[in-house]
């Protein structure tokens, strides 16, 4: 049982860490991280690239719509960037994929600065509608600019190459995807320890106020559109190293949704939210493969209900989630730390 | 310039926005008296077009009687929606009412899939195909038929709104919810009203569209070219419904027919972004004011 934590100094109390259980557990997930791919199969090795993926741009959306308040449902046309950039970079100029990488995560920024400026008259709903404008426009130049991005063919991209080895088995790109993701998340929670991060949290709450305190919402609102896009750059990068291909389909609309719908899960503006969200949103779809792989002998054509019952079931967590743990899983999990603080006090 | 041509397009584009201009009313009516966009309004709209589609084809009634059903049908799922869903989020945020109905949006589209297949379905024909000529302007009949049945039920609750008692409480309702609860307005049944009323028209609105370019379930996107009216127009506006929708309804003809058809949305949400940037709440809207 744990009675409290004694902090001493701010620094203490900033800490990410603070006491000894979550650095254990910490320490338990890094050593499950690390060994992992040595005990997986391929395919939980491609579904754990892809939850890293998706991880990394759900905690980028999680920075703009959890800690800022700005809702986006364009973070799937900032991940179509990130994407087309590396393909572009690695088809012309073949540059080393990490450069290309944070080159996406660039260039992505500068796009969602300039989609972030109807930010600095409109918000909440009008905002999010802004954003679906955005991405539809996005959506356009993908398709129309076609020496750039070959139309709705689209680009194949050579496979990333890190020392002169192509990266191409899911147990290579699991080094690459997972460290990268792991030190974006850390990004993400170390810049709330920061002014800059404690003033898009301002702005969340109470923009007018924030405005009366001195935080510039012309300036800090345009920072959290970049670093959220960036998020989204660097996770469309790896994305088009993961699948190789890029077409303006590759990323539909609906891929916005689900990352809202992953941060609402998982619970926003919390870190753990945004990848505890992107963890399950990513892998129900995959355990309803297996319900359905159980039911074939039983239900004839089991098989063809798998994509609509998916469908039902992406909105059925969105809604239930609302509705009954509007906090989402990081509440959960927190419920269930409190328990074990409080045990034989509380049950 | 062919001018005959061009008057042609701009009548299909007036056909078009009209029922651009019903499923925005729908979305105006909701917003209007409950604060809540319902993004589910395409997926209504679609789901109206399956159920005449099942009552019609499936089981064979008339198109007297399947029509009504299938727009009892969306009337109902709005009760039911605005009960069980919309209700209990009272007070929440307005972006987590928001999500619930994407979330509405993504449990019908997958319950019409489930039930009917992904398979585009043609509706049984009720209109008749000669063509109609205004002057020397062909229009199909079809579309000419949607416009002014959309035109006559946009009139209707333009009346309604102006005449009827529960069309009052819902502007009371509107105004000021305090005030209306206090001048003995049940400003619960008008929720559920404006919902019931609003996915009616949204399922009225789907059986037009299917009428005219058949039945799918990616027809729900129709939903979005209707929402950007609305933020066009105003959220809160009927008359900016109205005119939104013929106005984007001209646009988009125009440009699908003088740019090409991959221009059409692409005009649309420019235009959207234009008008957020010049005037956030719509031509029509109320600014919204806000104080510390």
């Amino acid at each position: 049982m744990q009675i409290a934590t004694a902090k001493r100094s701010y620094r203490a109390d900033e800490a990410l860490l603070t006491t000894r259980p979550q650095r254990v557990w910490m320490g338990i997930l890094a050593a499950t991280l690390v060994a992992a791919p040595f005990f997986l199969d391929n395919y939980w090795l491609y579904l754990a690239c892809f939850v890293a993926i998706n991880v990394a741009s759900a905690t980028g959306l999680n920075i703009l719509t959890g800690y800022t308040g700005l809702v986006s449902l364009g973070q799937a046309a900032f991940m179509a960037v990130g994407a087309y950039t590396v393909a572009i970079l690695e088809i012309r100029l073949g540059t080393p994929f990490l450069l290309n990488l944070v080159a996406a995560g660039a260039v992505t920024a500068l796009v969602g600065i300039v989609v972030g400026l109807p930010s600095l008259r409109v918000k909440g709903l009008y905002l999010a509608i802004a954003t679906i404008g955005a991405s539809f426009i996005l959506h356009f130049i993908f398709v129309n600019w076609t020496q750039m991005t070959n139309g709705n063919s689209g680009l194949s991209l050579p496979p990333a190459s890190f020392m002169g080895t192509p990266l191409t088995s899911y147990f290579q790109l699991y080094w690459v995807f997972v460290p990268i993701t792991a030190l974006m998340v850390l990004g993400a929670a170390n810049l709330f320890r920061t002014r800059v991060g404690r003033a898009f949290i301002a702005i969340r709450d109470r923009d007018i106020s924030a405005e009366v305190l001195g935080i510039s919402l012309l300036h800090y609102k345009l920072t959290s559109f970049a670093v959220s896009s960036f998020y989204a750059g660097v996770a469309g990068g790896m994305w088009a190293y993961f699948f190789r291909v890029v077409t303006p389909e590759s990323f539909p609309f609906i891929y916005s949704i689900f990352f809202l719908a992953a941060i609402i899960v998982g619970g926003m503006g919390t870190i753990l939210g945004g990848i505890l969200g992107a963890v399950f949103m990513t892998m129900v779809p995959e355990l309803l493969r297996f319900v359905v792989d159980w039911l074939a002998p039983v239900i004839p054509n089991a098989a063809t209900l798998l994509s609509p019952v998916r469908t039902i079931v992406f909105g059925a967590l969105i809604i239930g989630f609302l509705l009954f743990e509007p906090k989402g899983l990081a509440e959960i999990v927190h419920r269930i730390r409190r328990f074990f603080h409080l045990w034989p006090f509380r049950k | 310039m062919d001018w005959l041509f061009f008057i042609e397009v701009s009548l299909a584009g007036l056909g078009s926005g009209a029922l651009l201009s019903l499923t925005a009313i729908a979305f105006v009516l909701i917003y209007k008296a409950t604060r809540v966009i319902n993004l589910a309004v395409g997926e209504v709209l679609m789901l109206g077009g399956y159920l005449f589609f099942a009552f019609a084809a499936g089981l064979g009634l008339s198109a007297w009687v399947a029509i009504p059903l299938a727009i009892a049908g969306g009337g109902l799922l709005g009760a039911v929606v605005e009960r069980g869903m919309i209700r209990p989020m009272l007070g929440e945020s307005p972006i987590a009412v928001f999500m619930v109905t994407i979330g509405l949006g993504s449990v019908i589209v997958g319950f019409v899939e489930l039930v009917w297949g992904t398979d585009p379905r043609a509706l049984p024909a009720v209109m008749g195909n000669a063509p109609i000529f205004i002057g020397e302007a062909y229009i199909s009949r079809k579309i000419a038929i949607a416009f002014a049945i959309a035109a006559a039920v946009i009139l209707l609750f333009v009346l309604l709104f102006r005449y009827w008692r529960g069309g009052v409480a819902l502007r009371a309702t509107a105004t000021d919810q305090a005030a209306a609860y206090s001048c003995g307005i049940n400003v619960p049944g008008v929720f559920s009203l404006a919902w019931i009323i609003g996915c009616a028209a949204a399922a009225g609105a789907g059986i037009l569209l299917g009428q005219i370019g058949g039945i799918s379930p990616t027809m729900g996107v129709f939903g979005l070219s209707a929402l950007v009216v609305v933020i066009v127009g105003g959220l809160d506006s009927v008359a900016g419904a109205l005119v939104g929708g013929l106005v984007i309804g001209l646009i988009e003809s125009w440009a699908g027919t003088y740019l090409g058809g991959e221009y059409k949305i692409v005009t649309t949400f420019g235009l959207l972004i234009v008008t957020l940037l010049i005037r956030p709440y719509g031509l029509f809207g109320t600014a919204e004011i806000e104080r510390l």
